[in-house]
């Protein structure tokens, strides 16, 4: 701290060490508040239930090919056969096997998910940086343009983008993605007008530093704790989406395997056959539980306001 | 408090002027030729011609825009592709659907929610607020439509009770056919909705309570109830009623998909029906409604918003 006061005292745009000293001292803050986040988060039950759920699922995504006790494609086990030994989850129109379905399904689900929770995250995290950090017109013009995408609601916008430009994989990531790009740039947004008055900012300002260095340098890291809460809820509710578009005939790929497209195809067989229509769906609710469960856990852990999973 | 309505409404207005030149933009950002992809394999010179001629997109980009506003501000989205009808006619017969779906969500979610989220903060860390917390957490994480599949499965398929899919003209069928094929709709879409409430009357009222002022109440001798429903639940709503406003975007989002579900024809399954038809003029037309909608309803909590809390009102 005595470092970092005289840091703050020393003259404007002097020292390039002194400049080094306030980095190094914010990173070994950082450090020291990592090891005691990782106590607290290991102290979080929820936290821990959810990234045990998650870890599992995630193998399942990397590893579900070999998993799967048939090709997903094969049909050759009779037209809506109710669950039994051979398939725990029954059979759908096509005589595909459902269990193999839904475990290849879950890394499309994934996929989709990080990917588009990752891009919301690039995307609005650098406008609400920025919007945040320059204030004034820069502030204004990113907030209105993310006043704008707040208007309509995620479905309605993804359903609008892929309606412009179609469906498919990176399409309908992108449209996803874009959906979500308000609620990172509204979190970020808020937190660096307040970082950007704390006195580590000021003291590496005056010391000379660079507005990107200061935003990526100091601020960034302090930014880590919410973007990791609301990306865990971002990549639930990506999930969500990209299931609900699939549903719609608006997903994916026709001929993927996906939990959105297995509950789709199950349709027209609600009254014959509940399997199709149950089993798909309670994977997609595990899924996005474990993830508002890992979610509501790290906001606890890292004592996180203003981030919220609704 | 005059002034800041005045402030919130031409925001409002400025967040629906956006969105119809976003929703305009909509049909140009179609990669390569819109017209082409509208036609589809029905496409010939003579037919793209006449689109472009009707749709305008004959003519140059700044006329485009001002006719489509200038259209938009007298109430006229065009007409459809596919039928030639007017795109007005064609939403305000699935809006009356939507809207009803959507009001019947909307308060089944908040009777479920208020009285569930009071007793849970009321009763915190006892089964009831453990049970509703845990079906709160499903709730958020369950797909709407999913939750309507269930329902079809376990009260029309399986108990008969209630009639699986279709509306009823509560003037021409009945008020009771009318509530009949909008429950199961209506209980699929706000589950959610109902959720996130529940989570946050629950919070709300926890940390009213813990206030100095109930405290004091409450050592003044007021009954609990009087403590619970005069003095924290007046402050304890003020958050929750935000958040109505905000996550009403849930609901609309819900009736699109619930509606495909239960096959009742609101904007959303026309949304959905016009977007596989490649009638752009229907669905900018119902993309630009629920938007307006959203912002407008918006606006409104804003100023019920003055009215709960003096702070905005004597600020």
């Amino acid at each position: 701290m005595a470092r970092m006061i005289e840091a703050v005292d020393a003259p404007h745009g002097v020292s390039e060490s002194a400049s080094a000293a306030v980095s190094s001292l914010t990173s070994a803050r950082q450090q020291t508040t990592g090891f005691r986040l990782l106590r607290r988060l290991l102290g979080e039950r929820k936290a821990i239930v959810g990234l045990v759920i998650i870890a599992l699922l995630a193998l399942v995504a990397i590893f579900g090919p070999f998993l799967a006790p048939y090709h997903p494609d094969n049909d050759d086990f009779g037209l809506l056969q109710p669950p039994s030994l051979q398939h725990p989850m029954g059979t759908d129109s096509f005589g595909r096997d459902l269990f193999s379905r839904v475990i290849v399904g879950t890394r499309v689900s994934f996929t989709v998910g990080f990917l588009a929770a990752a891009i919301a995250l690039l995307v609005g995290g650098s406008l609400g940086l920025v919007a945040g950090y320059y204030g004034g017109w820069v502030d204004s013009v990113t907030s209105r343009a993310v006043d704008l995408l707040w208007a309509f609601p995620v479905i309605i916008l993804a359903v609008a983008l892929v309606a412009i430009f179609g469906a498919g994989f990176s399409n309908v990531v992108l449209a996803i993605s874009l959906a979500y790009v308000d609620d990172f740039a509204r979190i970020v947004r808020g937190e660096t007008l307040s970082l950007r008055e704390e006195d580590f900012t000021l003291a590496a300002r005056a010391l000379g530093a660079r507005n990107r260095e200061v935003m990526v340098r100091h601020i960034g890291p302090n930014l880590v704790a919410p973007l990791t809460v609301q990306l865990s809820f971002a990549v639930g509710l990506g999930i969500l989406a990209e299931s609900t578009l699939t549903y719609l005939g608006l997903g994916v790929n026709p001929t993927t395997p996906t939990w959105g497209l297995a509950l789709n195809e199950g349709r027209d067989f609600v009254r014959q056959a509940w399997w199709i229509s149950v089993f798909p769906g309670l994977a997609i609710v595990i899924t996005v539980m474990a993830l508002n469960l890992l979610g509501d856990g790290l906001r606890d852990a890292l004592d996180v306001r203003g981030v919220s999973d609704v | 408090m005059t002034q800041y309505i005045i402030r919130r409404l031409i925001q409002a207005l400025f967040l629906v002027w956006g969105c119809a030149t976003l929703v305009f933009f909509m049909v140009r950002l179609i990669p390569g030729d819109p017209v082409v992809q509208m036609l589809g394999p029905e496409y010939t010179p003579e037919a793209a011609e006449a689109i472009r001629v009707k749709l305008g997109l004959d003519e140059p980009f700044h006329i485009q825009y001002l006719r489509w506003f200038g259209n938009v501000l007298t109430g006229d989205l065009g007409g459809s592709i596919a039928t030639g009808k007017s795109v007005v006619d064609i939403i305000t017969t699935g809006l009356p659907k939507t809207l009803s779906l959507a009001t019947l969500s909307f308060l089944i979610a908040t009777a479920i929610a208020v009285p569930a989220g009071i007793v849970a903060a009321l009763r915190r860390n006892t089964v009831f607020d453990y049970v509703a917390s845990v079906v709160a957490f499903i709730g958020v994480s369950m797909p709407s439509f999913w939750f309507g599949i269930l329902l079809i499965l376990v009260f029309a398929v399986q108990l008969r009770w209630l009639p699986a899919i279709g509306y009823a003209d509560p003037m021409e069928d009945g008020v009771v056919a009318w509530l009949e094929r909008l429950i199961l709709p209506s209980l699929a879409i706000g589950a959610a909705y109902s959720a996130i409430l529940m989570r946050f009357v629950r919070a709300g009222l926890l940390e009213v309570l813990s206030s100095d002022y109930v405290r004091t109440a409450r050592a003044k001798g007021v009954r609990e109830h009087a403590v619970v429903l005069r003095h924290a639940m007046r402050n304890a709503l003020i958050p929750v009623v935000t958040v109505m406003g905000i996550q009403l975007a849930l609901l609309l989002s819900g009736t699109v998909v619930v509606e495909t579900v239960f096959s009742i024809r609101g904007i959303g399954r026309i949304l959905v029906a016009a977007i596989f038809d490649r009638d752009y003029p229907i669905v900018q037309g119902v993309i630009l409604l629920i938007a307006v909608i959203f912002v407008m309803a918006n606006l409104l909590v804003d100023i019920v918003y003055t009215f709960l809390d003096p702070r905005i009102r004597y600020g």
